[in-house]
């Protein structure tokens, strides 16, 4: 996918600008925002279990070549296949050369941010494939040509009058008034595909080593209809999205949807275990998983190693008072919002994404609803180490790091500088207590005034008191 | 016996707010403390730190640790500050045996002063009055680093004359983030008028809170929109101290 | 393939500093078995299934014995002016149908309206139904049709996910090919996050439980 993110600014710029972007991101924002904290009140264990989500990621960091190779074993023995694919371009071709060899027409995709990330729809489609994202929000943002805007809720930046449009032009008229007549129109449209389908393609929210399952999680069942009705079945993945046995999924199960949506689970839970069996009258002929590394093996054992805990759950994008502002297409990429600030640098380079690292307040409500405890500040603060020491950080704002470095380290001159810009500043405040235009500092007063400073600084006052 | 407490003078209240500076003083000595003030003090270094300059962090760090060496506690009147030297000193000396102890000594006996006020010194009341009705926005630091949340509600509950209205979405950013809200002063000045907004929803005339970047940015903001909203750093209500001009209003003729 | 398998598992090796796991530590990986936390609940597990399930839109029927099912799921269709036809999962074919109503044991397809099946557990903790797909229980039945009605026993309902997991490990056969843990009606949010019921499943989902 193409990289957007040297855009950022000017993103936002527009994504600030858009009232029904505003709007929508309002809305989401107290939904998800609200419908957690009731749920999680509700539940004392909660805590208890982010600590045991963190430590059973953890363990399985620690060892994931033996759960990958265990869950690798168990796959082949119900008869599924697991391929591997150590970058994106080895995922699309191992996606394309199934599709190829059982002479695919049309392929149906349930929601899976891993093949957003390795590309994988334009690849089908410049090899003819027909390629039908089937979740609700995805199939709305791939008839406007658009990257999800939130991991769980891609079509969230439309508004319903915007969705009515596409689906106009798309199926056409007459054009559609009410959500619910929406949402039945892409029923009927996708129901169709869902049985013309030959391959199905999804994600894995947990691969579980013990059983060999792909487990998926969603509202609408597009998923379940995917894998079920295509003659093949093919899960893309990350790697680190293993898990060792059933027992921990039932933890990770009890944070999920409480974490994504406020819901104390989602419709469905689905595990699937290989292909079609004897005396089946349904489900797919054939059964694989692409293990994706991407990346992935290369962020393990390093800073940024707490990362691949991630589960996904969009929860720190739903509090991010930035994500909040701007919406999920500013960050150019796959992910946004404060997982995707940092994983977006890993993934697609430090030099594409330089606004990514620092577009963020440090604030840490992040950190304190992700339910496997991802210290995201401190990794957003390690990228902007990584910008510092490999000269990609604005220069002027390293030259005034600098240069403050310099008077800071120096108390004298540190509190003689001061106490000019106490008197400057005061000056320029005037009557009025405030400076409304910052000479040089538009960034500051183009929005604010600054607040005009006592006149003397306060070590020089005490200093005059003790005397 | 009075325990000996270094006062860290943060930049933003040397250079802007020296009366929250006075109004931390007169709190601890009340509260039975021995204020001292060291002169070698600059800046925590945390501009540099979340620049990404660490070794620019680490050279201030050592500044401010060889600065507060001998003090019973080290307190400071902001979350953000203090919430440096009591989480990240440690970690920027993690790979140093020489310093890594005496940033953990630092970090261990360092705290934001309404915590300390409460927390160590146990205070459950100030002898002072504010005739206004004030909202008070959770500064993030110091929320979610430090814990502090209750005990400026539990002092300001003890203010004569004060009432507190809390406004919705308290514990969230108000944009102000160091160099993020020069750096993305759009992004900043929606987050502003976001958390503006909820300040309005309140009635309050009186906005508070515990860190002086996010009361100049919101100050700054509030002026520049006309709003008559005072506002004030939690010290200066609970020390009594806020009769003055508020941030980014009017001051009287200096004598 | 093999080249990405070798070289992805090079790498995490190398990330963690060794290299394959001797026999004895993965040996010991694989006996491990997590005692997690568990969601704790008083209330009595018939009575939470039934609040749950009901609390997202999902609706419970109670039957004294199956018997009572075919008038059950004539009630059902009555009700919601269904034709005298559907898709009836093979373990509860034998039932005393009436003559007019046409069933067949699926897969369930296109035109599907009804569908009648048998689940493997309830989850009391979440209350959702959990079915083990198989000749007896054909996914399709499960997703395809506008209506799905659910035949639980209550002496099927558990706890908590950990011992719905400990049925599915004691099945002769093992692990189902798919699993199906089903918590109410298809949902989605997508627009405007308005909850709309039936975006692609069920837009009805009716527990009938058996028993007292």
């Amino acid at each position: 996918m193409k990289v957007g993110s040297p855009r950022f600014k000017e993103k936002t710029l527009v994504a600030l600008a858009d009232p029904n972007l505003r709007q929508a991101l309002g809305q989401s924002r107290k939904g998800f925002v609200n419908g957690r904290a009731a749920l999680v009140a509700g539940v004392p264990e909660f805590e208890a279990m982010r600590d045991q989500a963190r430590d059973v990621k953890n363990h399985v960091l620690a060892n994931l070549d033996h759960y990958l190779e265990r869950f690798e074993a168990s796959v082949t023995a119900a008869g599924g296949h697991v391929h591997w694919a150590a970058d994106a371009e080895d995922a699309r071709r191992i996606v394309l050369d199934i599709c190829q060899r059982v002479d695919a027409k049309v392929v149906t995709k349930g929601k899976s941010m891993v093949s957003e990330e390795i590309g994988l729809n334009e690849a089908l489609e410049e090899q003819g494939y027909t390629v039908v994202e089937t979740d609700l929000g995805e199939y709305i943002i791939q008839l406007a040509h658009e990257p999800p805007s939130h991991i769980i809720a891609p079509a969230i930046h439309k508004t319903k009058a915007q969705v009515a449009e596409l689906f106009e032009a798309a199926h056409g008229g007459p054009r559609k008034t009410t959500v619910g007549e929406l949402v039945t129109e892409a029923r009927l449209v996708l129901r169709e595909k869902y049985f013309q389908a030959d391959v199905g393609i999804t994600g894995g929210n947990y691969l579980v080593a013990e059983t060999g399952s792909s487990i998926i999680v969603t509202n609408e069942g597009n998923g379940d209809l995917t894998q079920t009705l295509a003659r093949v079945h093919i899960v893309t993945s990350g790697i680190e999205r293993i898990v060792p046995t059933l027992d921990d999924v039932a933890l990770f199960l009890r944070i999920l949807a409480r974490s994504a949506t406020g819901q104390e689970t989602e419709t469905y839970t689905t595990l699937s275990t290989g292909p079609r069996r004897p005396g089946d009258v349904d489900g797919p002929e054939e059964y694989h998983v692409v293990l994706v590394d991407n990346g992935r093996s290369k962020m393990l054992g390093g800073k940024f190693q707490d990362m691949l805990r991630c589960i996904r759950c969009g929860a720190c994008m739903n509090h991010c008072p930035v994500y909040g502002a701007v919406g999920g297409h500013a960050y150019g990429w796959v992910y946004p919002g404060p997982m995707g600030a940092v994983l977006t640098p890993l993934f697609v380079g430090l030099d594409a994404t330089r606004d990514l690292p620092n577009a963020c307040t440090l604030n840490g409500r992040c950190q304190s609803v992700c339910p496997v405890r991802i210290p995201l500040p401190e990794l957003l603060r390690e990228l902007r180490h990584r910008q510092h020491e490999q000269g990609l950080r604005p220069p002027g704002q390293t030259r005034a790091i600098g240069a403050w470095r310099f008077v800071a380290e120096r108390p004298r001159l540190y509190q003689f500088a001061n106490r000019m810009a106490a008197r400057v500043l005061k000056k320029m405040g005037g009557s009025a207590g405030r400076i409304a235009n910052l000479p040089g500092g538009a960034a500051w007063s183009g929005l604010r005034d600054l607040p005009a400073p006592q006149g003397q600084t306060f070590l020089e006052l005490w200093q005059a008191r003790r005397k | 016996m009075s325990p000996r407490v270094g006062l860290f003078a943060t930049c933003l209240m040397n250079l802007f707010r020296p009366n929250v500076g006075f109004a931390a003083v007169k709190l601890l000595e009340d509260a039975g403390c021995s204020v001292e003030v060291p002169l070698a003090q600059t800046c925590c270094g945390q501009p540099g730190y979340n620049a990404g300059d660490f070794d620019a962090a680490r050279a201030l760090a050592k500044q401010v640790i060889a600065a507060f060496e001998g003090f019973d506690y080290v307190v400071g009147p902001s979350g953000s500050c203090m919430a440096t030297i009591r989480h990240d000193y440690p970690k920027l000396f993690a790979d140093d045996a020489d310093w890594r102890p005496r940033a953990e000594a630092l970090a261990a006996r360092s705290f934001e002063l309404l915590s300390f006020l409460a927390d160590v010194r146990g205070v459950r009341a100030v002898a002072a009055d504010y005739a206004g009705t004030v909202t008070y926005h959770d500064s993030c630091s110091g929320l979610r680093e430090l814990g502090v949340k209750a005990q400026p509600r539990l002092l300001l509950g003890s203010v004569g004359g004060l009432k507190l209205a809390e406004m919705s979405d308290t514990e969230v950013c108000c944009g102000f983030g160091g160099s993020f809200c020069v750096s993305y002063p759009e992004i900043s000045g929606r987050m502003a008028d976001d958390k503006l907004a909820c300040v309005a929803a309140t009635g309050a005339d009186t906005l508070l809170g515990g860190d002086l970047g996010c009361l100049l940015h919101l100050a700054g903001r509030l002026k520049r929109c006309g709003s008559p909203v005072k506002v004030f750093h939690t010290a200066e209500v609970l020390a009594g101290m806020a009769d003055g001009a508020g941030i980014g209003d009017q001051q009287e003729v200096q004598k | 393939m093999s080249d990405a398998r070798q070289t992805i598992l090079g790498q995490i090796r190398a990330a963690l500093g060794r290299g394959p796991l001797p026999a004895d530590a993965a040996a010991a990986l694989d006996a491990r078995v997590p005692r997690h936390t568990r969601l704790g609940f008083d209330d009595d597990p018939i009575q939470r299934f039934i609040e749950k399930f009901e609390s997202r839109a999902g609706t419970v029927a109670r039957i004294a014995s199956l018997a009572e099912l075919p008038d059950a799921v004539a009630a059902y269709r009555h009700r919601h002016g269904l034709p005298p036809r559907a898709a009836v999962a093979r373990p509860l074919a034998g039932l005393a149908w009436p003559a007019d109503f046409i069933h067949h044991p699926g897969p369930a397809g296109k035109e599907e309206i009804l569908s009648v099946t048998p689940c493997l557990a309830g989850i009391a903790e979440i209350g959702s139904v959990m079915l083990a797909a198989g000749p007896d229980s054909p996914t399709t039945l499960n997703f395809v049709p506008d209506h799905h009605l659910a035949v639980l026993h209550t002496g099927q309902i558990v706890r908590h996910f950990e011992d719905a997991w400990a049925l599915l490990r004691a099945r002769p056969e093992g692990i189902p090919r798919t699993v199906n843990i089903v918590s109410g009606p298809s949902r989605t949010g997508d627009v405007e996050l308005t909850m709309q019921l039936g975006a692609h499943g069920p837009r009805s989902v009716q527990v009938i439980l058996v028993g007292a």
